[in-house]
């Protein structure tokens, strides 16, 4: 069985994403491990991309501060082996098909194996081009993770039949960041989810205070957080750790 | 050549947020429709002649053939279609299919401003809302194209991503049509992104090699030797080349900005120095750094500085029908003066790059062989640049 459905063990889970080297890689360990710490359940990884056409302007600035800092996959790799020395919670990378691609695909995802990354998310890899990387995500164990948003419909029973780890539900249409209000009937597509798997199903994007994360949690089996805790980074620098800690507290508490 | 998943070879496909993939399936199908539809047919060839000025001439150029000394040159003029450009042969059939599908509001980016002008055109003709996305950049090289875009009754977005150039437009535009798919249609401009857009846009441009041998065999009796056409994305080179890719004795040349050279890191010659990945919707070639990190390019050319190309512009290189040639920043402008000066024709500086490689061409080549040069634009907005390029400072 796939070890991410560990992360939906312990209660709803809350799933923090962290754009690994802003504002460097150090910080970035320090973040992990404050959020393990305060109870995140699966920690979502994001390889900066330089043009990530699915993101907002909070993640499209973290990449860009990454990159200009100088990350590579090859430094993220050496990161994640740290971790691994201690985190034990899932972790799964997000980041554009290009970045695995242009890495070699068979050379990325074995290493994936090799560091104990569970799962692979690529929001620019729909179910019509998963093949790209499902044959080798098999074959070493490495859950390709699909995602379904609002304007989904008659696919989501496709897409959730087939799916492996978890799946990422999007809350909203457009690109990632914080919203004030999430007014998609996100109850019904659970449903849809839950009469074609048993694989569990997180939803992500705009969600950002504990009550949202409640709400969120209530209808699925947990929450994905991602540039409100970019913000915290951005503000907060070297700093942010102790920052998200309290931040990530606050938010698996309220679920 | 487009097999069901939009695939040319290993190029094309459909790597895109799951949120746009319902848009592009009901595009398919909208476009599957439509396309055999005489109704919809009528229309748009109505649109072609009556508004834009099609079919455009086939133009012996005598004056630059003696002067070369070698083999015959014609000039497919899309710089005298309305707007000044081949983009309007796209825009008219998207916006009437989008028209057709219930849209009321079209997106597009634009680089030099020509497709964002043509799109903001064909939204004021249909009557359809319209916002372009423009690098800030460009909006600054390209005032006055954002000025008439405005004029025309469309919204102009200047992008401060990234390079805040077209591929940052790209982006930014993919991002609105995520925000609001269901009465927004995506009017892309080039040969490029996913499927089925690298086949719509070509099917829309291919009037051009259509024309051109239909005008070719009235005019000499035989098929032209050579075509050539400047490549960006890649659309007007596509719309020049496809009626001729069975066409096996017609050589097929795709001129790429090459920049400051292909040896410097000011370039925008994606086949040349580029290498295959997935951007923007697409596997194909792209400039990128080995991890694949996409590059930031160059090229004195708004329109041709983009880190990509179409994919089928990448499968006719794989299997060697096309060839993709470099040409300089340096070329490009002595070509663009050249034309001016020779026939009285100003062409747009992209397309000052297939007349720059053709002006090497044709002197090697026999007098009784012909050559097609595309001019897929008017060079009125390049002069500004232009003068800058040569020391001359001039106001618009």
């Amino acid at each position: 069985m796939s070890k991410i459905q560990n992360a939906f063990k312990n209660g709803k889970a809350f799933i923090p994403f962290i754009t690994c080297g802003d504002p460097d890689l150090e910080t970035t360990a320090k973040v992990v491990r404050a959020a393990v710490a305060n109870g995140a359940d699966l920690i979502e990884l994001g390889i900066p991309f330089s043009d990530p056409t699915a993101e907002g302007p909070v993640i499209q600035e973290a990449s860009l501060r990454a990159l200009n800092g100088g990350v590579t996959t090859d430094k993220i790799f050496e990161l994640v082996k740290d971790l691994r020395r201690d985190v034990k919670v899932p972790m799964v990378f997000m980041t554009y098909a290009n970045v695995v691609f242009l890495y070699g695909a068979e050379r990325f995802i074995a290493t994936c194996k090799e560091l104990s990354v569970d799962g692979l998310i690529l929001p620019d890899l729909p179910f019509e081009e998963k093949d790209e990387f499902l044959p080798l995500c098999k074959q070493y164990d490495v859950d390709l993770i699909s995602l379904i948003a609002p304007t989904s419909e008659n696919r989501i029973a496709m897409i959730a039949k087939e799916a492996d780890g978890f799946i990422y539900i999007v809350s909203s249409l457009g690109v990632t960041g914080m919203r004030s209000e999430i007014k998609t009937d996100l109850a019904s597509i659970v449903k849809v989810v839950r009469e074609n798997t048993d694989v569990p199903c997180a939803i992500g994007f705009g969600i950002s205070t504990p009550e949202q994360a409640k709400k969120m949690a209530d209808i699925s089996d947990g929450a994905i957080v991602g540039s409100a805790i970019i913000k915290l980074i951005e503000e907060y620098g070297v700093d942010a750790p102790e920052h998200v800690g309290a931040y990530v507290k606050s938010m698996k508490d309220a679920m | 050549m487009t097999n069901q998943n939009g695939r040319f070879g290993i190029h094309g496909g459909q790597y895109i947020p799951e949120t746009l993939m319902n848009a592009v399936i009901e595009l398919e199908e909208a476009y599957n429709h439509y396309k055999n539809d005489p109704e919809f047919n009528r229309e748009l060839t109505e649109l072609f002649n009556e508004y834009a000025g099609r079919p455009s001439r086939l133009y012996y150029a005598e004056r630059m053939t003696k002067a070369l000394g070698g083999a015959k040159i014609y000039l497919k003029r899309e710089d005298l279609n309305h707007t000044g450009a081949h983009k309007i042969n796209n825009v008219l059939g998207q916006a009437l299919l989008a028209k057709k599908m219930g849209k009321t509001r079209l997106i597009a980016e634009t680089g030099a401003g020509q497709h964002g002008v043509a799109t903001a055109t064909a939204a004021a003709l249909m009557g359809m809302e319209c916002v372009v996305f423009m690098g800030e950049e460009d909006t600054i090289r390209q005032a006055l194209n954002v000025y008439r875009m405005r004029l025309l009754g469309a919204e102009v977005i200047p992008v401060k991503t990234g390079t805040a150039t077209l591929k940052d437009a790209v982006s930014e535009a993919m991002r609105e049509w995520t925000s609001r798919v269901s009465d927004t249609h995506y009017c892309l401009g080039s040969v490029m992104g996913p499927h089925p857009f690298p086949t719509i846009v070509r099917d829309f441009q291919a009037v051009i090699s259509k024309e051109i041998k239909e005008q070719m065999l009235v005019k000499e009796g035989k098929l032209p030797d050579v075509v050539i056409a400047c490549v960006g994305g890649g659309s007007n080179a596509i719309g020049s080349f496809y009626h001729f890719i069975d066409e096996k004795d017609v050589q097929l040349i795709g001129c790429e900005a090459a920049g400051r050279g292909i040896d410097t890191f000011e370039t925008a010659a994606t086949v040349n120095t580029g290498s295959v990945g997935i951007f923007h919707g697409m596997k194909s070639y792209f400039c990128q750094d080995q991890y694949g990190q996409i590059a930031p390019v160059y090229s004195i050319s708004a329109g041709l500085d983009y880190p990509g190309v179409g994919p089928e512009h990448a499968y006719l290189h794989d299997i060697g029908r096309a060839q993709y040639v470099p040409v300089t920043d340096d070329e490009a402008v002595c070509a663009f003066e050249y034309l001016a000066k020779t026939e009285g024709i100003i062409p747009a500086i992209e397309s000052a790059h297939a007349v720059a490689y053709a002006m090497k061409l044709a002197p090697t080549m026999d007098k009784d062989k012909i050559i097609v040069i595309t001019v897929s634009g008017r060079g009125d907005k390049d002069c500004a640049a232009i003068a800058r390029y040569r020391g001359e400072d001039i106001h618009e």
